[in-house]
C-alpha cells in the first residue's frame, strides 16, 4: 500500500471508539418540533432523515478519497433513541469495560442527561415493544430461550444488488413518480398509505442528494485553502464527483464506489439495522466500470486498488453501535457484519470470477482489516485457482475470507420460492446467512437456545435456575421408558417455545412497520419503490423471518449421552444424570469421565451420535419453517451463533454432554469443542448428515494449525476438503489457524481440544497425544510461524 | 481368502502419505527392527496393552487400551467407503502402511483387490522386505509404492534394522522394471544415513533405475517416537538430543535435483 493508504489506515486502526450525541441531540430535536406532528409516520421518518443530514457534520479526512462519515470523525459512534436510549449507567458501562468499549466524555454525557433521555424515557420504540408483547415471551426471553434483533435495532439485514450502478437518485425519483401516478383512490384501498410512502421515499433521496452536496462544497471549500496543488485537483475532482453522485448513475470506478459509500452511510444514519448495510457483489459491481476504464486509459490498476483500499477503510470506520443493558454479552464485537461477496455465478450461470476478483483478494490480504468482513462464494464452476488464492490468505491466519457453496446457496434461496436469476444474484451477509442480493429483505429474528429446550424438558417444563415454570408439563422424566418418550417430549416443548418466539416476532415485525419504517432503504431494495410498500412493512419481492438455532452440537451429544448410558446401556438412572448436573459433576467425577471420554459424538462420522443431530434438526425444521410473517413473508431456519452460544450458556446448567454449568454451548452446526478426534474428513461427514438445502445457512468452524499450511500441497488439498464438502451441499465453512495460545490452552484442558491436530515432522497428529516436551516445541514454533 | 488381519489404526484425511486426501491402514507387525522406528506400537505381530493417561478437570485417569485390532477385509471396507468423497474429489485413495503391510500378505492382497473393484487409487508404503517371488505378484495390486530406502551398506542395515538389505534392493529393481510408479522415501538419520557417502551411494542407485520419473523424498528424522515408546513400557534406543543438520540436508537436495529427481523434504 502506498504512504496515503498506510496513513489512513493507521489513523482508523488508531481512531478511539467514542460515542457521539450529535444524532441524538439532532433526532431529539426534530421530534421536539410541530413539523414532527403534522405528517403521517413514513414522512415523518423521512423528514427526520432529512433533517440529520441537512445537519450533521461534515467529516472530510486529510488526503481521503472516498469521502463521508456516519459520525463527526471516525468511530465516533451514534445512537438511536428513537430505538432504544442508553442511558447514563450504560454510557459508564460502555465506557469502563474492558472490552469493546465505546468511551463518552462530559459534553455527551451532559446532553443525553438533559435533552435526550428526558425526551425519549420511555418512549421508545423497545419500550413500545416491551409494552406489547405477552408475559410468555418475557419469561422464556429473560430465561435466555431466545434472544430478539430488534429489541435494539432496526430490522435490516439486507444487501445491495446492481441497482446503483445503473440508476441514479434522480431516475430513482422518476419511478417514485411513475408509481405515484398509478395510484387508484378509487380501487385501491391502501393508496393512501402507498402515497405516503412513496412521498416519504422521494424525501429520503432528495435528501441524500443534498447531503452529497454538502460534501461537495466543503471540499471546495477545503481546495480553496489548499497549498499543495496535486491535493487541490484532487479535492475538486471529488467535490465534482459529490456533485454527479448519488444524483446520477456513476460513470466511473470512483463515481461508485463513491455512491455506493453514500447510500451506505445513508443506510445506517436513517436506522440502526442489523449487519449495518452490504454492498454485495464488489467484484461483479465493480468490474464493468473497471473494464471500461482500463480500455480508456482512464484509471490504472494501481489507482483502482488505492481506491478499494480507501473504500476499506471507511468500513473499519464505523463500529457496530452499541447496545443497552443486559445484552452486551450477546454479540459483544466492534464488527458489523457487512460482508464482501466475491466470486460464484452470475445471473445466467456462468463463472462469475474475474480479474477484479482477484484484485480485491490482493486489498483483503493486504489491508487485514477487522471490517469489512470478506467471504469467497465457490461455485462448481469456478476455478482452483480462485479457491486457491482465498486459502492463500485464510492462511495468514486474520479468519478472512470464509467460504461458501454458491451452488448450495442458490439451491436454498429457489426452495424458498426465489427466482434462479435472483438466486444466482443472491450470496450470504452477516455471518453465513443466504439472501437474494438487492430484491429481499432477510431478517434475523433471534437466536434460539435448543439445548436449554432439553434442560426445561428434564425439569417438566421448569427452568431450574429459577424454578420458574416456563415450559409445558410434558411428564417427569424419569418415568420415561424409552428415549423416543423423552424425545417426544422435547419436541412439544421445543414447539412451544418456537410458537412463543413466532408470536412475539410477528408483534414485533408488525411494530417496525407501523411505527418504525425506513423510506430511505426502501429505495435501494426492489420492489419496494413500485410496491409502495417499505421495506420494514413486506415492501420487497422476498420476505423471509430467520430463527437461528445455536448448540446444534451440544444438543446432539446431550441426547446421545441419555440415549447410550441411560436407555441402551442402562448404567445410570435418569434420576441419577439429573442429581449429578445439578451439582455440576461434584461427587461424580467418574460419570463426567465416562460423559467426555467414553460417550460416542457428534462430529466423528458415527452412525449413533450423528441420528440425533438428524432428528433435532428435523424437528426444528418442522417447528419453523413455512410459518407466515405478517409482512407476508415466511420463517424459516438457519443455524449460526455470532457470539451467543457463549450468553446461552451461561443460561444453563450442567448438561449430558459433560458440560459444565455456565460453559458455552457449541457454536454453529460445529461439533463440541474437542468431542470431534477423527479429523477434518470426519467431520465435514457428520455435519453434512443434514440438509442444508432446507436452511438459510449453516455454519460451520474448523482449526488448524499453521505448519499445516507448510507447503503448496496443502493449499491443495484444503481446496480439495472444501470441494468434497460442497459436494455434500455444505453451506460454509471457515478455518481458524490456531495460535500458540489455543496451543498453551490445550495443554492445561486437554479435554476441549481432542480435536486440535498439529503437524509434527512430516506428518499430523492431535496435539493431545504429543508428549509435553514436543507440546512445548511445537507452542514455540507456532508462535513463530503465525504471520 | 485370509479371515483377518492385524490393523492398528485407520487414519482418515492423511495428506502426507501420496496423492490427494488419502485414508491410511495401519498394519500391525514389522519384521525390521528399526532404531528410530516412528511407529514402535506397530513393530510387535500381536495387540498389545498401551496405558492411556487422559486428563479432566486436573485430574489423570489412566487406563489400558488394547493397540491392534483383527478386521476382516469388510470391516476395514467399511471405514473406507466413508471417505470415498473424500478420495475422488481430491485424486486420493488409500495407502496401506504399518508396520510392514507386505507381513500380512495375503490380508493385504485382498483388501487390495477390494480396493479395485470399487476403483479406490492404492498406494503401498513398505520397507521392500519381502520374499521377491512374493512381491512380484503383489506389485501389479497397487497404484502406486512409497519404497523405503534405509541404508546401502548391508553391515550397517544390519547393525539398525535387524536385518540384510539384499531383498530391499532386488525388490525395488523388480518395482522398477513393472512401470508401476514409485516414490523412493529415505528416512534421514542423524549419525546413520545423512553423510555424504550415504547420499552418494543412494544418488547413483536411484540413477541406475530405468523409472523415468525418480522421486525422492527425504523425512528429516524426529524424535518424536519416544512418548510412544514410553507408553508401550519400552525403553528408547535412540538418543533424544539429536537433531538433524538442515543445511548439510539441503545441499544433498540440490545435488538431487541436479540429477533430475524431483525431491520432497518433510512428506
Amino acid at each position: 500500500m502506498n504512504e496515503r493508504i498506510r496513513k489512513l489506515r493507521e489513523e482508523s486502526l488508531k481512531a478511539v471508539n467514542r460515542i457521539s450525541a450529535e444524532r441524538a441531540l439532532l433526532v431529539t430535536r426534530f421530534y421536539r418540533s410541530a413539523v414532527a406532528h403534522e405528517v403521517t409516520v413514513p414522512v415523518q421518518r423521512a423528514l427526520c432523515f432529512d433533517y440529520i443530514l441537512k445537519h450533521k457534520s461534515i467529516c472530510i479526512l486529510p488526503n481521503e478519497l472516498i469521502v463521508g462519515e456516519r459520525g463527526p470523525s471516525p468511530k465516533a459512534t451514534p445512537t438511536y433513541p428513537e430505538i432504544n436510549l442508553h442511558s447514563l449507567q450504560d454510557l459508564e458501562v460502555l465506557h469502563n469495560r474492558e472490552k469493546v468499549h465505546f468511551q463518552s466524555d462530559e459534553d455527551t454525557r451532559k446532553a443525553f442527561a438533559e435533552e435526550v433521555i428526558p425526551f425519549w424515557k420511555g418512549m421508545t420504540n423497545r419500550d413500545r415493544m416491551m409494552r406489547l408483547l405477552p408475559l410468555e415471551w418475557h419469561q422464556a426471553y429473560e430465561a435466555g430461550i431466545f434472544t430478539e434483533f430488534m429489541e435494539q435495532r432496526a430490522p435490516g439485514h439486507t444487501v445491495l444488488g446492481d441497482k446503483i450502478y445503473h440508476k441514479g437518485m434522480q431516475d430513482i425519483i422518476t419511478d417514485i413518480h411513475r408509481a405515484m401516478e398509478k395510484l387508484d383512490f378509487m380501487n385501491d384501498p391502501q393508496a393512501f398509505e402507498k402515497q405516503e410512502e412513496l412521498k416519504a421515499m422521494e424525501i429520503s433521496a432528495g435528501a441524500i442528494i443534498l447531503y452529497a452536496l454538502r460534501h461537495a462544497d466543503k471540499l471546495l471549500e477545503m481546495a480553496s485553502g489548499e497549498g499543495d496543488p496535486d491535493r487541490k485537483r484532487e479535492l475538486e475532482e471529488i467535490a465534482s464527483i459529490c456533485r454527479w453522485v448519488p444524483a446520477y448513475a456513476p460513470r466511473t470506478f470512483h463515481e461508485a464506489l463513491q455512491y455506493y459509500w453514500f447510500v451506505h452511510l445513508g443506510v445506517i444514519t436513517e436506522l440502526n439495522p442489523w449487519d449495518s448495510f452490504n454492498p454485495g457483489r464488489l467484484d461483479q459491481h465493480l468490474y464493468p466500470f473497471y473494464k471500461k476504464e482500463l480500455e480508456e486509459g482512464t484509471l490504472t490498476a494501481d489507482r483502482a486498488i488505492e481506491l478499494l483500499q480507501a473504500f476499506w477503510i471507511k468500513f473499519n470506520n464505523h463500529p457496530a453501535p452499541p447496545k443497552v443493558g443486559i445484552t452486551a454479552q450477546e454479540s459483544n464485537t466492534y464488527t458489523d457484519f457487512s460482508l464482501i461477496n466475491l466470486g460464484g455465478v452470475k445471473a445466467d450461470g456462468s463463472d462469475a470470477v474475474n480479474e477484479l476478483t482477484y484484485i480485491i483478494l490482493d486489498v483483503i490480504e493486504e489491508m487485514r482489516l477487522l471490517q469489512p468482513s470478506s467471504m469467497v462464494q465457490v461455485s462448481k464452476k469456478n476455478p482452483d485457482s480462485f479457491l486457491h488464492r482465498a486459502i492463500r490468505i485464510i492462511k495468514t491466519g486474520f479468519g478472512q475470507p470464509s467460504v461458501f457453496n454458491t451452488d448450495a446457496i442458490v439451491q436454498e434461496l429457489v426452495r424458498q420460492g426465489k427466482s434462479i436469476e435472483d438466486a444466482r444474484r443472491g450470496g450470504a451477509s452477516g455471518c453465513v446467512e443466504s439472501g437474494a442480493f438487492g430484491t429481499e429483505s432477510y431478517i434475523l429474528t433471534g437466536y434460539f437456545n435448543i439445548p436449554k429446550v432439553l434442560e426445561i424438558t428434564l425439569h417438566n417444563g421448569k427452568d431450574p435456575l429459577t424454578g420458574k415454570r416456563i415450559g409445558m408439563i410434558t411428564g417427569d422424566p424419569a418415568d420415561f421408558s424409552s428415549f423416543e418418550e423423552l424425545l417426544d417430549a422435547f419436541n412439544r416443548q421445543l414447539r412451544h417455545f418456537i410458537n412463543i418466539k413466532i408470536k412475539g416476532s410477528n408483534i414485533i415485525e408488525k411494530i417496525f412497520a407501523l411505527y418504525m419504517p425506513a423510506p430511505f432503504l426502501s429505495l435501494l431494495i426492489d420492489d419496494c419503490v413500485s410496491n409502495g410498500k417499505d421495506y420494514n412493512a413486506g415492501g420487497t419481492r422476498y420476505n423471509t423471518s430467520y430463527i437461528q438455532g445455536v448448540g446444534m452440537g451440544t444438543i446432539t451429544d446431550s441426547l446421545t449421552a441419555l440415549q447410550y448410558h441411560v436407555f441402551d446401556r442402562k448404567t445410570i438412572s435418569l434420576k441419577k444424570m439429573l442429581d449429578a448436573l445439578e451439582k455440576n459433576f461434584e461427587g461424580y467425577e467418574d460419570l463426567h469421565y465416562e460423559l467426555v471420554y467414553n460417550t460416542p459424538k457428534y462430529g466423528n462420522d458415527d452412525a449413533y451420535a450423528d441420528e440425533n443431530l438428524v432428528r433435532v434438526f428435523e424437528m426444528y425444521y418442522d417447528a419453523v419453517d413455512g410459518m407466515p410473517s405478517p409482512r407476508g413473508g415466511t420463517y424459516r431456519i438457519n443455524l449460526l451463533p455470532t457470539t451467543c452460544h457463549v450468553y446461552f450458556g451461561s443460561k444453563i446448567r450442567a448438561l449430558p454432554d459433560g458440560r459444565k454449568a455456565k460453559e458455552p454451548v457449541s457454536e454453529g452446526v460445529s461439533p463440541v469443542q474437542g468431542s470431534d478426534h477423527q479429523g477434518p474428513t470426519s467431520v465435514i461427514k457428520s455435519v453434512a448428515k443434514i440438509d442444508h438445502i432446507r436452511t438459510g445457512g449453516t455454519l460451520l468452524n474448523q482449526k488448524f494449525a499453521p505448519s499445516f499450511f507448510k507447503d503448496d500441497d496443502s493449499i491443495q488439498k484444503l481446496g480439495q476438503l472444501i470441494r468434497s464438502y460442497f459436494r455434500l451441499d455444505g453451506h460454509h465453512i471457515q478455518f481458524n489457524v490456531v495460535s500458540a495460545d489455543t496451543l498453551r490452552d490445550a495443554q492445561k484442558h486437554p479435554e476441549k481440544h481432542r480435536d486440535l491436530i498439529v503437524r509434527v515432522a512430516g506428518y499430523s497428529d492431535y496435539f493431545n497425544d504429543l508428549g509435553g516436551d514436543l507440546q512445548d516445541e511445537i507452542i514455540r514454533r507456532t508462535e513463530h510461524e503465525v504471520l | 481368502m485370509a479371515a483377518k488381519g492385524l490393523i492398528f489404526d485407520i487414519k482418515r484425511f492423511s495428506v502426507n502419505d501420496g496423492p490427494g486426501i488419502r485414508t491410511t491402514v495401519f498394519f500391525k507387525g514389522c519384521p525390521l527392527d528399526c532404531r528410530w522406528c516412528h511407529n514402535p506400537e506397530s513393530q510387535s505381530c500381536e495387540p498389545e496393552p498401551i496405558s492411556v493417561t487422559r486428563r479432566l478437570n486436573g485430574k489423570e485417569y489412566q487406563h489400558q487400551e488394547t493397540v491392534g485390532k483383527y478386521m476382516t477385509v469388510e470391516e476395514v471396507m467399511a471405514e473406507l467407503l466413508k471417505e470415498n468423497i473424500f478420495h475422488e474429489t481430491s485424486g486420493g485413495g488409500v495407502t496401506f502402511s504399518g508396520g510392514e503391510p507386505l507381513f500380512q500378505p495375503e490380508f493385504l492382497a485382498d483388501l487390495a483387490r477390494a480396493c479395485r473393484t470399487r476403483n479406490i487409487h492404492t498406494c503401498l508404503d513398505t520397507s521392500g522386505y519381502c520374499d521377491p517371488c512374493l512381491f512380484s505378484r503383489l506389485i501389479p495390486l497397487f497404484d502406486l509404492f512409497l519404497y523405503d530406502i534405509k541404508i546401502f551398506d548391508r553391515d550397517q542395515h544390519i547393525q539398525y534394522t535387524g536385518y540384510p538389505n539384499d531383498e530391499i534392493l532386488a525388490n525395488l529393481r523388480q518395482l522398477d522394471k513393472t512401470g508401476v510408479p514409485y516414490i523412493i522415501r529415505v528416512p534421514v538419520i542423524p549419525g546413520v544415513n545423512d553423510d555424504a557417502e550415504s547420499m552418494n551411494s543412494l544418488l547413483t542407485f536411484t540413477g541406475s533405475l530405468g523409472n523415468p520419473v525418480k522421486e525422492v523424498h527425504f523425512l528429516p528424522y524426529h524424535p518424536l517416537a519416544f512418548h510412544k515408546l514410553e507408553n508401550l513400557g519400552r525403553t528408547d534406543k535412540m538418543d533424544k538430543s539429536i537433531r538433524i543438520n538442515e543445511s548439510e540436508l539441503h545441499k544433498f537436495v540440490i545435488e538431487f535435483e541436479q540429477a533430475g529427481c524431483k525431491v520432497k523434504t518433510g512428506g
